[in-house]
């Protein structure tokens, strides 16, 4: 098992006629993900061929999962288009949607959010968003399929390249899946949501958490975890050199007055039994501490 | 207009009000004594406001905002304000406005709470304070309510939200009509915050918005051509600058160590990593900057950011770290010696380099064949981190 994606998992790619697109589709199908269809609108009846095998394009999402069965959709159209092509996959009733896009207006993010989880139907993840893999399983958006194989941890990180970082750190032990949810302020799915699933998941032993500065999906998580999910987590927080009110690339890390810093962070999910490394390695190293406990 | 939010003077938001039909008071902006005397003679009121225009809050309480009753103090109050530094905030421009008869103090904002995904009216008949204050002495008066993003704030929650904050009655109208159109300048403007503070019952019974403070979100700014207008450079740091000419996402710091990575996560961590491992050594060496050449960047983008770095004076010594998903190793590796080759003799400082992940054999490999003096390539995160402090101390 795994979370949310799995072998099961058929795909299809929006905005895979795009340079963007196309680049990361022939990754995905290398990677081994069922690929089935691509969706721009305009474009119905063409196909783009990869590895000799041509994959057909559709109007709309709705169409390619009629004629594919897909379930599950990737997002790479540009920004201005991105709520659009969201609401298409919402409409057709896709179990997940997965927004790569970066740049999205916060606007737009919010609108097709709200939209999603009042269809009740399509899990959202992104935008701003690396995507997430079940190694040895599937592997949608842009997350290298060849840092880690599969195993027992799962992983939720806000950040693409820490989550490359700490599955290249814990490879040795492996991923059920590993999701990266994206910077920005407003996400699809949330560390609570990614928590949720892996503590539902038997396939995954060990849950390993990273935030970063801004807002307060940490504190939110930490206390869920209290709560709710009786698996080990292990957590690092990135940012506590990050000076008050400056921006540091995501849209979501930046720290307004005392809420969102680094050290509330690490102190709130300390409060909840999570142990915190101070680097991705010393974090790395409490993870296999606690797995080896495991067995 | 890179980064989260762009933040307006209160002029322009002021302007952007009165475009929606909120009701404002008249006011003009002054850059000298002699203009701030020429707009309180045009606005012709027995009583003006002269107030600072910058970026933060509580500039009433550092000598911002002040009453002038004739052109001859209006020039005499701005050329007190002007050149102010308010919180590292110099005051550049005034707003000459109106003065007004205020019989009641109101708050209200509407913002983006990542909390609930969702946005957030916020509203309290006590406004003109220190609404942070208020929020955590008296969370009562303080009246929140969430608004659904796909229906803004129409006129049934600017209803609920007026009754929630227990408005009285024969106000309630008018404040929720206001409130229709401060969600319409939310709305079509792409903000992220519209505040007003105070919102005020005037004299004769008007609703105005005596302050405006909005933010827009940079992700938007393609649709709002006009938005070039609110390009705002001065009070950011001539690196910063520059790195923004070059599409780079960079900000200045305080330290000596020189920071290159690749995505904002891993950047935050490799500056944590650096100051940590500063924590020890003589001089604690922390980090000079933060730079993000994002996913895939090419050579020439790693040149173009070790340029900037190097232009820094107070850094000591660059830490590279990179690990490749989309970006290539190589490519990482081929910017170094570039901009190595180009800078030729200008390049004095070391350069401690940690790759991993996206054709790292090859990088790694590249700059071990070009063997520069100044180039030291470590295994780990922390090894390098530890090595770059250790340079920095040493070169105190």
């Amino acid at each position: 098992m795994s979370i949310w994606l799995d072998q099961n998992s058929v795909v299809i790619v929006q905005g895979m006629t795009g340079s963007e697109g196309r680049k990361h589709t022939q990754r995905m199908i290398g990677a081994g993900t069922r690929i089935v269809a691509g969706v721009t609108p305009g474009k119905g009846g063409q196909s783009v061929t990869f590895e000799e095998e041509p994959v057909p394009v559709f109007d709309s999402v709705a169409e390619a999962k009629e004629a594919t069965g897909a379930n599950t959709s990737v997002v790479f159209v540009p920004a201005p288009f991105t709520r659009q092509a969201v609401i298409d996959a919402v409409d057709a009733g896709l179990d997940l949607s997965v927004v790569i896009t970066e740049g999205v207006p916060v606007k737009d993010t919010a609108e097709f959010v709200d939209y999603a989880l009042q269809s009740g139907t399509t899990r959202l993840i992104g935008p701003n968003c690396p995507g997430l893999i079940s190694p040895g399983r599937s592997n949608v958006g842009i997350i290298p399929p060849t840092i880690s194989g599969p195993g027992r941890i799962g992983l939720v990180s806000k950040s693409g390249t820490l989550t490359y970082q700490m599955m290249f750190e814990l490879r040795d032990i492996g991923f059920s899946t590993a999701v990266g949810i994206g910077g920005d302020p407003v996400n699809g799915s949330t560390h609570i949501d990614a928590l949720a699933a892996f503590e539902a998941d038997p396939e995954t032993d060990a849950i390993v958490m990273i935030g970063e500065i801004g807002g307060d999906a940490e504190e939110r998580a930490a206390a869920f975890i209290a709560e709710h999910v009786t698996k080990p987590v292990v957590g690092y927080v990135a940012g506590f050199t990050a000076p008050v009110g400056k921006t540091m690339g995501h849209a979501g890390a930046i720290v307004t007055g005392s809420v969102g810093t680094a050290k509330a962070k690490k102190a709130a999910l300390e409060a909840a039994g999570v142990r915190v490394g101070r680097t991705p390695s010393e974090t790395a190293s409490l993870m296999r501490e606690v797995v080896k406990g495991l067995s | 207009m890179d980064g989260v939010g762009v933040d307006l003077f209160e002029y322009q938001a002021r302007d952007l009000f009165e475009a929606h039909g909120v009701p404002v008071l008249r006011g003009i902006t002054a850059r000298t004594p002699e203009e701030a005397r020429a707009a309180a003679e045009e606005l012709g009121t027995d009583v003006v406001v002269v107030k600072a225009q910058v970026k933060t809050g509580g500039r009433g309480k550092a000598g911002g905002v002040k009453l002038a009753r004739s052109p001859e103090e209006a020039a005499e109050r701005a050329g007190e304000i002007l050149g102010l530094d308010i919180k590292g905030h110099r005051v550049e421009t005034v707003m000459i406005a109106e003065g007004a008869q205020i019989a009641e103090e109101y708050y209200f904002s509407l913002l983006l709470d990542r909390s609930t995904r969702s946005y957030l009216a916020m509203c309290s008949v006590e406004g003109g304070m220190d609404i942070e204050t208020l929020a955590v002495e008296r969370p009562e008066a303080l009246a929140r309510t969430e608004v659904d993003p796909l229906v803004g704030l129409d006129q049934a929650k600017a209803e609920e939200i007026v009754a929630a904050a227990g408005f009285a009655e024969a106000d309630r109208a008018e404040l929720a009509r206001v409130l229709v159109l401060l969600g319409e300048v939310y709305r079509e403007n792409d903000a992220t915050l519209v505040e007003v503070n105070p919102l005020v019952k005037t004299g004769d019974g008007r609703i105005v918005a005596l302050d405006a403070k909005v933010t827009l979100d940079a992700n938007s700014a393609f649709r709002h051509p006009d938005w070039t207008a609110y390009a705002d450079e001065s009070s950011d740091d001539p690196l910063e600058v520059r790195a923004r000419a070059k599409h780079l996402n960079y900000v200045k710091l305080d330290g000596s160590v020189g920071i290159i990575g690749n995505g904002a996560g891993l950047v935050m961590s490799t500056l944590d990593v650096v100051a940590g491992a500063g924590e020890d050594l003589p001089g604690q060496p922390r980090p000079a900057n933060f730079l993000d050449i994002g996913g895939g960047a090419s050579a020439q983008v790693m040149a173009n950011g070790l340029d900037i770095i190097l232009s820094d004076p107070q850094v000591k010594v660059v830490f590279v770290n990179v690990f490749g998903g989309i970006t290539a190793c190589s490519e990482v590796a081929k910017g170094i010696i570039d901009a190595l080759g180009i800078l030729g003799e200008r390049a004095t400082r070391p350069i401690v380099v940690r790759l991993d992940g996206n054709a790292v054999e090859i990088g790694r490999h590249m700059l071990a064949e070009a063997a520069h003096p100044l180039v030291e390539v470590r295994e780990t995160m922390d090894d390098a981190a530890r090595r770059a402090a250790e340079l920095a101390a040493a070169a105190e």
